[in-house]
């Protein structure tokens, strides 16, 4: 198992023999702008995301039900061959993970032929024996996918995790560039920055060519849990921006093995639902009884292939922390090629040898339960007291598959304008790929960064922002 | 359209246009009660405002007496009621937020604007509550205008607009019967009330005209003296009076009209019939009825009409 040692991070713009190169225009700017420009431009841009009311619900904070992501006004710039690497590593994964997807619901020759232990999928509480053997149009069950990629101290590129539920966060890929653009005009003048604006298009034509057979002219709708959602502006955005309806369960019902949706004219079909709620609240009828953000009788019209949800019920299975280390064998096996992107060196604790090695090193891991997401539920080794540490042991040993481990990875650093100034911040990056009748990306992704000093932890639920994403042309 | 969403609009229009309302009563009632006067009148001024929103009740649950600032902090920013200047608008920005994407952006960040720049605000009522009015109806302004100058003609703005229609119908109708509820709630004998004379008499009409900024234009239409007969035939029946009953229902029907359906059809007879009932109507015969009655079943009217939009295409109980 290699191993990645922890040094100082990796800085996305000075590398000891001066300014990277992809950085040097937008250096030169930076340099003649004074603090006080600087801290103008960004209240601006608070100012307008308010107004604009770009805000985040946080979960279990009573207080601010409402709150801004911060936003860094230094981009993070990434140059053109190093993007069509990561593109061509990305569409290459998501590819194999709609196989694998395809494969487990259907004739599971991974398992049979002896890549992945069957107790990893089928004793996985994200797998649905309700899509056993169910097609789903296209083949295609992660219509958006959210990679989230971390550069290690050597300056590589690795993939952190797989996002195929429902994704989110490419609406402040969106918004940000649009501040960015209206914040500093002549930035855009004096560089090439790939365009990221079209991807609602990109979106609307990716759904509509998964439509169910024999429809022509599908209705997309996309569907939200409501406004007190913490992601519920990104739905209503990306409704907007492709101009089609907002739904909440109760605006849909079933009738003749049809979805459709009540209307001032009357009752509207409905054909796809890019839906941005979990498999568990979809269908009162099929999973959790208790919701009443479902639409009771859905899963029977899906199942019977008369309407397409994206993403596919189901996927959960394949962004598992404990399916994610067979991601590589995924492209072997189903692609017949080699990874071109890394995965992170992962210790499956429910592995009695990697569980002891764990145990002997936490205070040098990063611990993840399996099917926790947000940052919440994970021990940082480094950052971690004893107590933490011994409190986690315990965890670890009482139910050992519900873990993962990785070395800590020394994230890379970003040039970020904060308090004391412009410092370097730990960033990850989430590109979006889009899987329908073919794979398509727009270049760019939503940078994260963890504002805190030292912090590694770059969600939004925990004190993250975000920056413009540059990809030079 | 999403039946769901045509009900955010209506709703959203209908609290924007009671926040501009409530401060166009709230602003007349406060200038009134500056008038020389017996304490008592002071006291049916405010207890007269507070039974045209039908909140006496209320009111006396939270406040102990009547007291012309518990008044104003109760009808500003008291949270516990839901017609509050500050729940009004709170409850638009939140059906404006449902439906932002529905919205066009100006529409959207000058309704999120009002809400941000309300707490702020808020704050200072006491001390400026004539600026806080003057603010409150500037935004409302702000907000029609953006709406209508933005919006496409399609159902979003004909169902915003029968939003703001039905609820300035209903305040219009209220305002005017003000009178009646200041003096019944001192036991509704007219001929008690006699004893401040027709100089108050014509303080209170200019001020019902003022709160619907008609004082100018009465004395542009009638270049006469105010009397209650031509108040009452102004803000009823004429039709080219923007915030009459007549101009209102003009404008309920012509929006219905656009949206109307085979199932809407007994919705659209009813609406034409009020209107015509306004149309045709003379305020003397009005009068001789009684203004009260006549405005206690217009408002159930116009309460019917708002019922039976919401049934026909806002929330659909049957699901074809």
């Amino acid at each position: 198992m290699p191993q990645i040692q922890a040094s100082a991070p990796f800085d996305e713009m000075n590398a000891d023999e001066g300014v990277r190169a992809h950085y040097r225009a937008f250096h030169s700017w930076l340099e003649s702008q004074s603090a006080e420009s600087l801290a103008a431009k960004r209240a601006e841009a608070d100012l307008a995301f308010h107004r604009v009311g770009i805000t985040f619900a946080v979960y279990g904070d009573d207080q601010g039900t409402e709150r801004l992501i911060p936003f860094d006004i230094i981009p993070r710039i990434l140059p053109a061959a190093e993007w069509r690497q990561l593109e061509a590593g990305l569409r290459q994964r998501v590819k194999a993970l709609n196989r694998f997807i395809h494969d487990i619901y259907h004739g599971q020759s991974i398992v049979k032929a002896g890549v992945i232990p069957p107790e990893q999928i089928f004793c996985n509480p994200q797998y649905r024996p309700e899509m056993q053997g169910i097609d789903v149009a296209g083949d295609i069950y992660v219509h958006v996918a959210g990679i989230d990629v971390v550069r290690a101290d050597g300056g590589e590129l690795y993939v952190l995790e797989d996002n195929l539920r429902v994704p989110s966060g490419v609406s402040y890929m969106l918004e940000n560039r649009k501040m960015m653009m209206r914040l500093f005009p002549e930035l855009f003048a004096g560089n090439r920055v790939a365009p990221v604006a079209h991807y609602p298009d990109m979106l609307l034509e990716n759904l509509r060519s998964v439509a169910p057979s024999g429809v022509r002219d599908p209705a997309v709708v996309v569907m939200t849990p409501g406004m007190h959602n913490s992601a519920y502006f990104e739905h209503a955005f990306l409704a907007q921006q492709m101009g089609v309806e907002l739904v909440e369960g109760k605006d849909l019902f079933v009738e003749d093995e049809q979805v459709f949706m009540r209307t001032t004219r009357g009752p509207k079909r409905v054909d796809i639902i890019y839906r941005r709620i979990d498999d568990d609240f979809l269908d009162p009828l099929a999973f959790r009884f208790d919701s009443s953000l479902g639409v009771p009788g859905l899963l029977s019209v899906y199942r019977a292939g008369r309407v397409t949800l994206a993403n596919a019920i189901g996927t959960g299975v394949a962004d598992d922390k404990s399916i994610y280390p067979y991601v590589p064998d995924m492209i072997r096996f189903y692609l017949d090629e080699k990874p071109l992107l890394k995965n992170v060196p992962t210790w499956q604790c429910r592995k009695k040898e990697h569980l002891s090695h764990v145990l002997a090193n936490l205070p040098s891991l990063v611990v993840k339960e399996t099917h926790g997401a947000g940052g919440y539920g994970m021990l940082i080794g480094p950052a971690a007291t004893r107590a933490e540490i011994e409190t986690f042991r315990a965890r670890l040993v009482a139910r050992p598959d519900g873990y993962i481990a990785q070395p800590t990875l020394a994230l890379s650093a970003c040039p970020t304008f904060v308090e004391s100034g412009v410092a370097p911040r730990h960033i990850d990056l989430r590109p979006f790929v889009l899987s329908g009748r073919t794979v398509s990306m727009v270049r760019g992704g939503l940078t994260r960064v963890a504002l805190r000093e030292g912090s590694l932890v770059v969600n939004s639920s925990q004190g993250g922002g975000t920056k413009d994403t540059w990809v030079l042309e | 359209m999403l039946s769901r969403t045509a009900d955010h609009l209506f709703w959203m229009a209908r609290y924007t246009e009671r926040a501009e309302n409530t401060a166009r009563m709230l602003d007349v009632s406060l200038q009134t009660s500056l008038l020389p006067q017996s304490e008592a009148s002071v006291e049916i001024l405010w207890r007269g405002m507070l039974g045209i929103c039908e909140l006496q009740q209320q009111y006396d649950a939270r406040f102990p007496r009547l007291a012309p600032q518990s008044v104003l902090d109760f009808m500003t920013r008291d949270p516990s009621n839901p017609s509050s200047i500050a729940s009004c608008l709170n409850a638009a920005r939140e059906n404006a937020r449902a439906v932002r994407g529905t919205l066009t952006t100006e529409v959207w960040e000058t309704i999120n604007s009002t809400w941000l720049e309300m707490k702020p605000r808020l704050r200072y009522v006491e001390r400026e509550p004539a600026q806080f009015f003057e603010w409150v109806k500037y935004r409302s302004h702000l907000s029609r205008g953006v709406t209508v100058g933005t919006m496409l003609r399609d159902e979003a703005l004909y169902f915003s607009r029968l939003g703001t229609f039905l609820e300035r119908a209903d305040n219009t109708a209220r305002i005017l019967d003000v009178r009646y509820h200041a003096l019944a709630d001192r036991g509704g004998d007219a001929a008690a009330e006699e004893e401040g004379g027709r100089s108050m008499d014509f303080y209170h009409w200019t001020a019902i005209l003022r709160s619907v900024s008609a004082f100018e234009v009465y004395r542009k239409v009638y270049s006469d003296t105010i009397t209650p007969a031509r108040v009452a035939e102004l803000l009823m029946l004429r039709a080219d009076m923007p915030r009459s009953l007549a101009s209102c229902m003009n404008d309920v029907v012509a929006n219905l009209g656009e949206v109307g359906t085979v199932h809407s059809r007994e919705t659209e007879r009813r609406a034409g019939l009020l209107q015509a009932d306004l149309q045709y109507g003379r305020i003397d015969v009005i009068l001789q009825q009684g203004l009260h009655a006549y405005l206690t079943a217009f408002l159930q009217r116009v309460n019917d009409l708002a019922d039976r939009v919401s049934r026909d295409f806002l929330v659909p109980l049957a699901s074809a």
